[in-house]
């Protein structure tokens, strides 16, 4: 059986979005900055991406600004901003300590290369951040708020309406990294409070390789691609014309689909989760436990005493295809740094186990998982040292 | 990220050779933290006269590397004098297993170290000289 359980890392782009796709590869592959009639195809296609992509998000089409990624616009929306306010003296970011490395690395890279200030606010155990810590952490110096509106790890899901109005409020930008949020979640720009917000169309069942930036009217970062005239001047380079296409389709579609998917992938993870607290012994559930405020599509377990590398290994050995937060399977040796921020020990966040539920999931698959793990797991612990002292310390209270 | 092991790493982190503990084991040595996230428990059965290694068994916590390191480090010193054991290093146990990804060197050290440590203990408690261990980063 071939299990696909790690939609977070990517999703495959459906038929439908494929089929959109394919006349800009071939016979329409005029550039829509051409003046010749034959160009006018590529453009309309655009804008009608826009539309699409806009509608989704309750935003309008002049706000939505397409990009190489989810990446880019991150990076955009950090730097932009921050290049702009430090001309009136204003160098001060609020983000988190549980957001993607397409934000984390980019304030890096801001504090070591511009000498920006950036507070990482820290979340509780289930890794929400508390919305009184992000009013207390601005100043007369605060350029930007940015904090993401689902996390892809752990799947915990922001109150960004309430962190969007205390921005609004103190009139600072209000930036949300949803890439994961906006391929599972119903998302109002305008209800939210959010001032911009990122994208990408490889989550949500689009191709790999594109993404959006939305800038609320009168957002105007700097230019992060300096070029052309593209995207009304504000994104150069000439537009991945069948990616945006297969953006804007895949974004209607999942708008369609979106309450029933959500209530298919929550009722499967719950079994999910139910399942293993009842097979597994010393199963800990990372993230939040109240099912609304957790992505649809998450799961994410530590088995104290085990390993996460030799648990996907093992399921991988049985055709299942998960993701760990453990450092052995990163470059790094630190095991992830959103699990160590909710407090999770070394050792637990070594022995995280990420399943990630989607298009491809079926009941079977669960069944299956649930069938495959506990003995993985009961294997793994009955080498493992750690696993014995834990028996032990556990006997002792 | 995707790390490629060797076919031998997989068949050794896949069916471990020598899992276990050996009850009144005759040396018992233990490296590496959960922190880091690999810790390696060795269990050596000696005999006295000979000095030979009739058994050995092993408990790890870590990744595939770590266990495979361990199984084959085993499998290299079964059989073998406390004075031949000594001399294994993690580069000949990180050979035998066709390679290490070179992020995943440090878990053929953790196998040296464990060995070492399980040696001096048995060196001790037999009257015999216990020898400096040396901790060395890859
Ligand atoms: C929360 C979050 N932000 C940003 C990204 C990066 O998106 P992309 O792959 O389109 O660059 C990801 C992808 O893993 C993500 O999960």
């Amino acid at each position: 059986m071939f299990v696909y359980m790690d939609h977070t890392a990517t999703t495959p782009t459906s038929p439908e979005v494929l089929k959109a796709m394919m006349p800009y590869f071939g016979e329409n592959f005029g550039n829509p900055s051409s003046v010749y009639s034959f160009s006018r195809k590529s453009r309309s296609a655009v804008e009608k991406a826009r539309t699409q992509v806009a509608q989704a998000l309750n935003a309008d089409s002049s706000e939505i600004f397409f990009t190489s990624s989810g990446t880019e616009a991150d990076n955009w929306a950090l730097k932009g901003t921050l290049d702009k306010a430090r001309l009136t003296g204003k160098n001060h970011l609020i983000t988190t300590q549980i957001e993607h490395h397409a934000i984390l690395h980019t304030a890096e890279y801001l504090h070591k290369f511009e000498g920006v200030d950036v507070t990482y606010l820290p979340v509780d155990s289930e890794g929400f951040v508390n919305p009184d810590d992000v009013k207390a952490a601005i100043t007369d110096k605060t350029a930007l708020v940015s904090i993401m509106f689902a996390n892809n790890e752990v799947g915990t899901i922001q109150p960004i309406k309430e962190i969007g109005a205390i921005c609004r409020e103190r009139k600072i930008p209000f930036h949300t990294d949803a890439v994961q949020g906006a391929a599972h979640l119903d998302i109002d720009v305008k209800a939210m409070n959010i001032d911009m917000l990122s994208m990408s169309a490889h989550k949500m069942y689009g191709p790999k390789g594109v993404g959006a930036l939305f800038l609320r009217k009168g957002m105007r970062p700097e230019n992060f691609m300096h070029g052309g005239a593209q995207e009304h001047k504000h994104r150069a380079s000439t537009e991945n014309i069948a990616g945006i296409v297969g953006f804007g389709e895949a974004m209607e579609i999942l708008k369609t689909r979106l309450n029933e998917d959500k209530a298919i992938n929550s009722a499967r993870r719950d079994k999910l989760i139910a399942g293993i607290l009842d097979k597994i012994p010393d199963a800990k559930l990372n993230g939040a436990v109240c099912g609304d405020k957790r992505l649809p599509n998450n799961i994410n377990f530590s088995f104290i005493g085990v390993e996460g590398e030799t648990l996907l290994l093992d399921l991988d050995a049985r055709g299942i295809s998960a993701s760990t937060g453990s450092a052995c399977s990163s470059e790094s040796l630190d095991p992830s740094h959103v699990l160590l921020a909710l407090g999770l020990k070394h050792e637990m966040a070594h022995g995280s186990l990420r399943f990630t539920i989607g298009r491809l999931t079926t009941d079977e698959q669960i069944d299956y998982v649930l069938e495959v793990l506990p003995e993985i797991v009961a294997r793994r612990r009955a080498m493992s040292p750690l696993w014995e002292d834990y028996l032990k310390s556990k006997g002792e209270n | 990220m995707a790390l490629d092991y060797s076919q031998k790493v997989m068949d050794h982190f896949i069916n471990p050779r020598n899992v276990g503990e050996i009850a009144n084991a005759d040396g018992i040595g233990e490296a590496g933290n959960p922190k880091c996230g690999d810790i390696m428990k060795i269990y050596l059965k000696v005999n006295p006269d000979t000095n030979i290694i009739e058994d050995v068994k092993f408990k790890t916590f870590g990744c595939a590397s770590a266990i495979a390191s361990s199984s084959m480090a085993t499998e290299m010193i079964k059989g073998r004098t406390v004075e031949e054991a000594w001399n294994l290093t993690n580069s000949a146990v990180a050979e035998a297993l066709d390679g290490l990804p070179p992020i995943k060197m440090h878990c053929s050290v953790l196998a040296e170290e464990a060995i070492h440590e399980a040696l001096n203990d048995y060196r001790a408690k037999h009257g015999m000289e216990i020898i400096p261990i040396e901790h060395h980063e890859d």
